[in-house]
């Protein structure tokens, strides 16, 4: 009885400082590993490169509509200004002026594409030159300036107060009632929302392989038994599943911010409707929960085998489970966001990190649900720490045939 | 002194009894040869000493107190099985594992280097180990062993596939660390080599250490054994035994071989107690010039043979669960 006790004295003396410095060399291997491993790299790579080069693609097709109209102003014409800016936003128009020196140079510009028109004249003599046809926006908004010039000239002779007209005219518009308020679609979010779930579900897909791998290379080179006579199966276990963990952390991590990155320089979203750091940043709080969940999970089932042939088949299930949340995330969540399916689905521990984040960037989450989800995942990680950690413990070190999961939990 | 002592340990793997109260003592400074065949517990021992296995019964101590975790990391360990990550190369494999049994990373460098260096494979530091032959492999994975300057060693076949040399170089390091103080377990199969190198062996069989003690003690265990040579022929007209070995016949002598080689005729005899020896020696020197005259110690070959078969004898319902054991492995 004392020697048992003495044991588990000198056990917990060597214990913490020992678990700790155990867990962070077990975890600075797989790092080191996979940071000097060309697979991940260009992985890594072809990654970002896609989220910008998507961005920039996006970038190329969303520019060729009618949205952003560069309007030459000479010396003449620089008192529209004012006329021309609010016009442009009281229709919703993109429309930047530029000072021109003199309508020479500035009817040059145009011809080089340097500016869509130039505007010279009065207000009440509005004349525009542009290459070869005249916006239907500007039009509007040029017309609009003559007409309100004209109307100016005629209160003014009629011995009104055309500033006190131009104000009351602003403020003119019908009171609209939504009786049936629809579901609007923002491209933006549609897109975000996409990029989120497929970066969460590759990511945890692909860490999940490495760690499945990594733990059964330690079972098939043997080399498990050498380490398990100088550490404990749980630091071993732990060790690996952060070291891999911050792979796919950094990956994760630079993934989005080249993503939010490119979409914030080149001017992609809306930032009024939609805010791209805080879905990047979400993006990595959801994986980080994601993985907890998985990695561990992953750990277990992947030391009841012995040679990676069979790695396939023993995490056949997780990514199973991957797989609905992101197909619900990425075809029914975006359209609708507020199924109860999708809902319900997205509160539940090993969905939620994968649909939850999708329906965030849509757009429409209370933050209730968003609570709700993070604590049941939250709550889920210790149960299955422990019960990944028993699995692992008893059949890392039994070679040979796939061990059943009963056995595993039952074995001391 | 401290002594890593096994004390009765039991274990079962499902309905086969793979040990039944083993228990066995190393010194400090000493090497222990574990023999026995294949299936018989070793290898089952040396895992639960690492605590890589848990005992049924029993326990593992040092110095008198049970082996933890604290006590396993300071233990240099080769398992049966084989076992180096394949795509990791030499030297920070070792500085890994150095550093696994908490040695800072300087040292951890250091003894790596020393290492390397001493068991020839210093050129092959920036390798990977699946690059490595066999023979290097083997090497590297004694340098794991020993890379973070065990004071136990407890190494499961380390001379199986080695070549001469790399026997040498291996005994040579064995021999060195047990002079550093540090008790050496190691099981083998190569008899000679046990008998060669060790200060005491124990022999288990089907779970039961059947032997243990110094290899000189051993082999005095038993009737004493003795060879006599004479000229061929000597004689032979006189006591009318031609070439026999008739007359070497005296109270308590019992002829175990004879034969002549060349001019020499040499019988081997055991006695059954002391002095009866002395009737044969005279009797040779009646017979003309005695050549040989000397005790005959058993080697360990013989002594394993005779322990594990005599062992077969006595349990006959015994015999052929070995074999099947044999067999398997």
């Amino acid at each position: 009885m004392s020697a048992a006790d003495d044991r588990t004295a000198a056990d917990r003396a060597a214990g913490p400082e020992s678990a700790g410095a155990a867990i962070r060399l077990v975890a600075g291997r797989e790092i080191r590993t996979r940071l000097t491993s060309k697979a991940f790299l260009v992985t890594t790579a072809l990654l970002v490169l896609s989220v910008v080069l998507g961005g920039v693609l996006l970038n190329l097709v969303g520019s060729s509509g009618p949205d952003s109209q560069k309007v030459g102003l000479t010396a003449e014409s620089a008192g529209l200004e004012q006329s021309i800016d609010a016009a442009a936003k009281a229709t919703g128009t993109d429309v930047t002026t530029v000072p021109v020196d003199d309508p020479a140079q500035g009817r040059q510009q145009v011809t080089d594409g340097d500016l869509d028109a130039l505007v010279t004249g009065t207000a009440g003599d509005l004349q525009v030159t542009v290459d070869s046809d005249l916006d239907d926006g500007l039009r509007a908004i040029l017309t609009s300036v003559s007409q309100q010039a004209a109307l100016a000239d005629a209160v003014e002779s009629l011995g009104g107060d055309p500033a006190g007209v131009a104000a009351d005219i602003a403020q003119a518009a019908p009171q609209v009632t939504v009786l049936d308020p629809d579901d609007t679609f923002d491209p933006a979010r549609y897109v975000a929302g996409l990029a989120t779930g497929i970066l969460i579900f590759i990511t945890l897909l692909t860490t999940g392989q490495l760690l499945a791998q990594g733990v059964v290379e330690e079972k098939q080179s043997r080399v498990v038994e050498l380490l398990l006579a100088t550490v404990r199966p749980w630091h071993l276990m732990t060790g690996k599943v952060l070291g891999i963990g911050t792979i796919g952390l950094l990956q994760v991590a630079l993934v989005a911010g080249a993503g939010a990155g490119t979409a914030a320089t080149l001017g992609l979203v809306d930032t009024g409707s939609l805010d791209v750091g805080s879905v990047a940043v979400w993006v990595v709080v959801w994986f980080v929960i994601g993985f907890a969940t998985y990695a561990f999970a992953i750990a277990g089932a992947a030391s009841l085998v012995s040679r990676q042939e069979d790695v396939g088949a023993v995490i056949a299930p997780f990514t199973a489970l991957m797989m609905i949340p992101y197909i619900i995330g990425v075809s029914v969540a975006p359209w609708s966001p507020d199924s109860p399916l999708v809902a319900w689905i997205s509160y539940l521990p090993f969905c939620g990190p994968l649909l939850m984040p999708i329906r965030m960037a849509v757009g429409g989450v209370e933050t209730w649900e968003v609570v709700l989800s993070l604590g049941l995942s939250i709550v889920a990680i210790p149960v299955l720490v422990w019960l990944s950690s028993r699995i692992y413990s008893n059949a890392v070190l039994r070679m040979g045939a796939r061990i059943k999961v009963r056995d595993a939990l039952r074995a001391a | 002194m401290s002594t890593l002592e096994v004390d009765s340990l039991s274990k079962a793997y499902g309905s086969v009894q793979a040990l039944r109260g083993t228990s066995f003592g190393v010194d400090q400074g000493e090497i222990f040869g574990f023999v026995g065949s294949n299936g018989a517990g070793k290898t089952t021992t040396m895992r639960i000493a690492l605590g890589v296995l848990a005992p049924d019964a029993g326990e593992v101590r040092w110095a008198g107190r049970p082996v933890d975790h604290a006590v396993r990391r300071r233990i240099g360990y080769m398992p049966e099985e084989r076992g180096l990550y394949p795509k990791m190369k030499v030297g920070d494999q070792l500085t890994y594992l150095a550093r696994l049994h908490g040695m800072p990373a300087a040292e951890a460098t250091a003894a790596m280097e020393r290492w390397t260096e001493t068991l020839g494979v210093d050129g092959r530091r920036g390798d990977e180990v699946q690059k490595l032959s066999l023979g290097n492999q083997q090497r590297v994975q004694l340098a794991a062993a020993l890379v973070h300057d065990p004071e136990i060693l407890v190494l499961d076949e380390p001379f199986s596939g080695l070549d001469p040399v790399a026997v040498d170089v291996m005994s040579g390091v064995l021999r060195d660390r047990a002079d550093a103080g540090v008790p050496v377990v190691f099981s083998s199969h190569q008899l000679e080599l046990v008998e060669q190198l060790c200060d005491r062996v124990g022999i288990i069989k089907d779970g039961e250490m059947v032997a243990v003690g110094g290899i000189d003690e051993l082999r005095r265990v038993g009737s004493p054994r003795w060879a006599v040579a004479v000229p061929a022929g000597a004689g032979a007209g006189a006591a009318g035994g031609g070439a026999g070995a008739g007359w070497v016949d005296a109270p308590g002598v019992r002829v175990l071989d004879a034969g002549t080689a060349g001019a020499q005729q040499r019988v081997v005899f055991e006695t059954a107690h002391a002095g009866a020896e002395q009737a044969v020696l005279r009797a040779a020197l009646d017979r003309g010039p005695v050549l040989e005259f000397a005790p005959v110690l058993p080697s360990l070959t013989e002594l394993y043979r005779h322990v594990v078969s005599a062992r077969e004898d006595v349990g006959g319902q015994d015999s052929p669960e070995t074999t099947t054991e044999g067999d398997a492995a």
